[in-house]
């Protein structure tokens, strides 16, 4: 047998025949850290959990669920009551979605169905990019010089008492910081439809509109639904534009124009000059159920966007 | 035979429970050219793949029985110093993006941290650079990326990078199967004139490409070795009549 | 039928001419924006406010500690996520089909909905409790954790496109494993991954919720991690709220450096995505 001849022809490559159980270790190892890596980043995510749920447990063992529905904030008394914060964020989070909806809805379908290039729709993507990169304290910080002088004067003109800050303001700024997200989902929704069943549409003779208003959107009504919820889930945690502009009042808002405080800049004000245990694990509890809704809009609105995907 | 180089006996190959390959016995003489010739899904590129222990990087792939590498067993040693020897080009081109030319024949080396000084790895990149006859189009373009190459260039520069590793055996996996006929015929030329310094085992569906380049043929058909032996002898009396058949064109 | 189709197309053109004033609608604001911070922080902008501390109110100060902050934080909150991300985002292609993998991947989408002021407070309850102190580390950890879901997915999506040919090109060399995914398919998509960890930056740049609690703010410059520290977004979250108008008309300034700060971020981002892309 030749055998010599055959094996390694060049020293180096033979060399490389003692260095084989070093390499299974560094092999090992990296898997190591891959593996650890992962588990580091899910430690991360039920730490923030269960940090959550560990912080806020006299005030879970205080207040129970009477947290959730009663209206009274008061750190003097020890008395706290989520309820004012739970309306104020939920009713800045829908006006928001309201007010955004039409323009969002509107840009996307432009988008992706009348104008796919050409300098309107560039200057438009840029847009829409551009607004979804400005920070959230500069959306404040404009709503505060700007936009609060002009609800004011609108709100002298229709009678109501002329905070300028407050439920409608805080909306305002709300749905202009979620059109970009709002608008680049609807889009995604929108090419989640088959093109052939488009093409079908046009083929019978339909007019644009009638493809959107009978193919289109019954076709993408779910993810036209988790579009919503997921930019819900934008809004609702939203913190330093809203504080700026809400009003920071602890009672439940009376109409559209008062004041009011959401659970996120309720925090924001209120964390770090709580004193006492209890005021502190109540500023927490609300954070856990910040972290609850978060999860639960997330995981049905993702769900659902899934599932759009795979059917296609 | 003296000159065996590999030696399969008693070879299976299956995944999961699917049994790919059954009980193919072949012997491979060093320094010719052997095509693997069969209809798609008979298993031939899965043969292939387990000669240089690639076709156990699937999940649920497992073998049984020996290939057995100039007399020892490559199933015993580590697959890593297997594959080294053995090379292998693909299907499609497929350069490192991120390399330049240079780079590219010399990533075995670097991959596995081979340290040469620079006079050894200039020799070795232009030796097989030469070997794979695309020296001359592009010892000017050394320092660019790859990916500008023309796919029959980029497969040629593939074949460099296997040769540069010097290794006993090149396995071809339908190495023109995406290229023009043009490229083709340049890289069965390369294959004829490499195959006096190394031993080549191409595997192809197209019937004329394995008569033109390979000294001896093997005829897989869903699994089973039918035949093996000199391309000439079974080109033109082929013993068993589904290879007959193959060659005739009534099926595959 | 001549009729019907006539109102057929009127209504089509109606709903068009609709849509497109909704859509032009949406720059308005943006105009708004810009224009207001450009026309009141253009002024304030000199050599003078980018290079001195901030001074009592009376006299002129400068935002040179929250430059410095913000660049610090930035910059030890991406020391944090990148390994952590690489990895993680490595793992989940590699091992796309097991059971970790399908957790990570469900958990980072839910780390990118949790709202950044809970994470502000976790990093309180995690880091400022023990040491006592509010720092420039804990709020560099809630930026990190905030980079992380995104630097997860952009690699992970990137790795996904680096075709399985490649892999297979390595370990056909005798690569080992390990070696393929770093020098090879790692290196192949370090566009997109670059882009990713840049995009991140960008987005966590301008957070302020997760800072109010963590690097809190602080009137001088500090180079301690165990120290707080003020960022540009604290900076003008205080000056904005104060009663004060020569700190609201810094708060202008500010915002235009942070938002330049950003865009040019972002422009990075674009620029790598199209000009270092990788080819296969």
């Amino acid at each position: 047998m030749n055998q010599t001849e055959i094996s390694c022809k060049d020293y180096r490559l033979r060399n490389l025949d003692e260095q084989g159980s070093s390499t299974t270790r560094k092999e090992t190892l990296f898997r190591f850290f891959l593996i650890a890596a992962a588990i580091i980043s899910v430690s991360i995510v039920m730490g923030i959990f269960v940090s959550l749920l560990f912080g806020s447990w006299k005030s879970i063992n205080e207040f129970g669920l009477n947290f959730i529905w009663s209206s009274t904030w008061n750190p003097a008394a020890k008395q706290f009551g989520a309820l004012p914060f739970i309306i104020g964020t939920l009713s800045t989070s829908f006006l928001a979605l309201l007010i955004s909806a039409p323009f969002s809805f509107a840009s996307a379908i432009y988008l992706s169905l009348y104008l796919k290039n050409g300098w309107f729709s560039g200057l438009l993507k840029f847009s829409v990019e551009l607004l979804a990169g400005i920070p959230s304290i500069i959306y404040g910080f404009w709503g505060l010089f700007v936009l609060v002088p002009i609800v004011r004067s609108f709100e002298i003109k229709l009678g109501f008492i002329p905070y300028g800050v407050g439920v409608v303001t805080a909306s305002i700024i709300l749905a202009i910081m979620i059109i970009p997200f709002a608008s680049s989902m609807a889009s995604e929704v929108i090419k989640l439809v088959p093109q052939d069943l488009k093409e079908a549409g046009f083929a019978m003779g339909a007019t644009r509109f009638e493809v959107i208003k009978n193919i289109i959107l019954p076709y993408a009504s779910g993810g036209i639904f988790s579009g919503i919820l997921l930019a819900f889930g934008r809004a609702f945690g939203e913190t330093m534009a809203v504080t700026m502009v809400i009003g920071n009042s602890n009672i439940i808002p009376k109409n559209i124009f008062s004041p009011a405080n959401s659970m996120a800049s309720v925090i924001a004000n209120e964390f770090t000059e709580a004193r006492g245990n209890l005021y502190l694990s109540s500023l927490i509890e609300i954070g856990l159920l910040l972290f609850i809704i978060s999860f639960i809009v997330n995981a049905i609105g993702n769900r659902i966007m899934k599932k759009m995907t795979v059917k296609k | 035979m003296e000159n065996d180089i590999l030696k399969i006996e008693n070879f299976y190959a299956y995944y999961g429970t699917i049994c790919i390959l059954q009980n193919i016995n072949l012997r491979f003489t060093k320094n010719h050219a052997i095509s693997i010739l069969g209809p798609s899904g008979c298993g031939k590129t899965t043969l292939l793949r387990c000669i240089n222990r690639m076709h156990e990087l699937a999940d649920d792939a497992s073998i049984k029985g020996k290939i057995l590498l100039s007399g020892k067993d490559i199933y015993d040693t580590e697959p890593m110093l297997i594959r080294r020897r053995i090379g292998m080009v693909f299907q499609k081109p497929n350069p490192f993006p991120t390399m330049n030319i240079y780079d590219n024949v010399i990533a075995g080396y670097k991959l596995n941290s081979i340290k040469l000084k620079r006079s050894e790895s200039d020799k070795i990149v232009e030796e097989s650079l030469i070997k794979a006859d695309l020296w001359e189009q592009v010892r000017d373009n050394l320092y660019k990326r790859g990916t500008f190459l023309s796919g029959g260039q980029q497969q040629r520069l593939c074949i460099a990078r296997a040769l540069a590793m010097k290794p006993d055996i090149l396995l071809l996996d339908e190495a023109t199967a995406s290229l023009d006929p043009k490229a083709t015929s340049n890289i069965e030329k390369l294959i004829n004139q490499l195959k006096h310094s190394i031993t080549i085992i191409v595997v192809t569906h197209n019937i004329a490409q394995a008569a033109r380049v390979s000294d001896y043929t093997a005829f897989l058909y869903s699994g089973e070795l039918i035949e093996f032996g000199k391309t000439g002898d079974l080109f033109t009396i082929p013993k068993d009549k589904r290879t007959e058949e193959y060659l005739t064109g009534k099926f595959g | 039928m001549e009729k019907r189709l006539k109102v057929r197309q009127i209504k089509d053109k109606l709903f068009t001419v609709v849509m497109a004033l909704f859509s032009i609608a949406i720059i308005l604001p943006l105009f708004f924006i810009i224009f207001y911070i450009v026309r009141n922080g253009a002024v304030e902008i000199d050599w003078h406010f980018i290079t001195s501390l901030p001074k009592p109110v009376g006299e002129i100060g400068g935002i040179s500690n929250a430059i410095v902050g913000t660049t610090e934080l930035i910059g030890i909150a991406t020391l944090i996520a990148i390994p952590i991300a690489l990895f993680t985002g490595i793992y989940m292609k590699e091992f796309e089909k097991s059971k970790l993998a399908a957790v990570v991947s469900s958990l980072t989408d839910l780390l990118q909905g949790v709202p950044s002021i809970v994470i502000g407070i976790v990093c309180y309850l995690w880091i400022v409790l023990p040491l006592r102190s509010f720092s420039l580390l804990s709020g560099s950890v809630a930026l990190a954790i905030m980079m992380l879901p995104m630097i997860i997915k952009s690699t992970y999506h990137s790795l996904k496109l680096v075709p399985d040919s490649l892999k297979e090109a390595s370990l056909a060399l005798g690569t080992p494993y390990y070696r393929t995914v770093m020098k090879v398919i790692v290196p192949a998509a370090s566009s997109g991954i670059i882009t990713g960890i840049i995009l991140s930056i960008s987005r966590v740049a301008g957070e302020t919720a997760p800072l109010l609690f963590t690097a809190f703010g602080n009137p001088f410059m500090n180079l301690n991690i165990t120290k707080p520290v003020n960022s540009l977004p604290l900076l003008i979250f205080n000056y904005a709220t104060s009663p004060f108008s020569d700190w609201q008309k810094q708060a202008w300034g500010a915002s235009l450096i942070l938002i330049i700060m950003v865009s040019a971020l972002n422009l990075a981002s674009k620029i790598m995505e199209h000009k270092w892309k990788t080819t296969y």
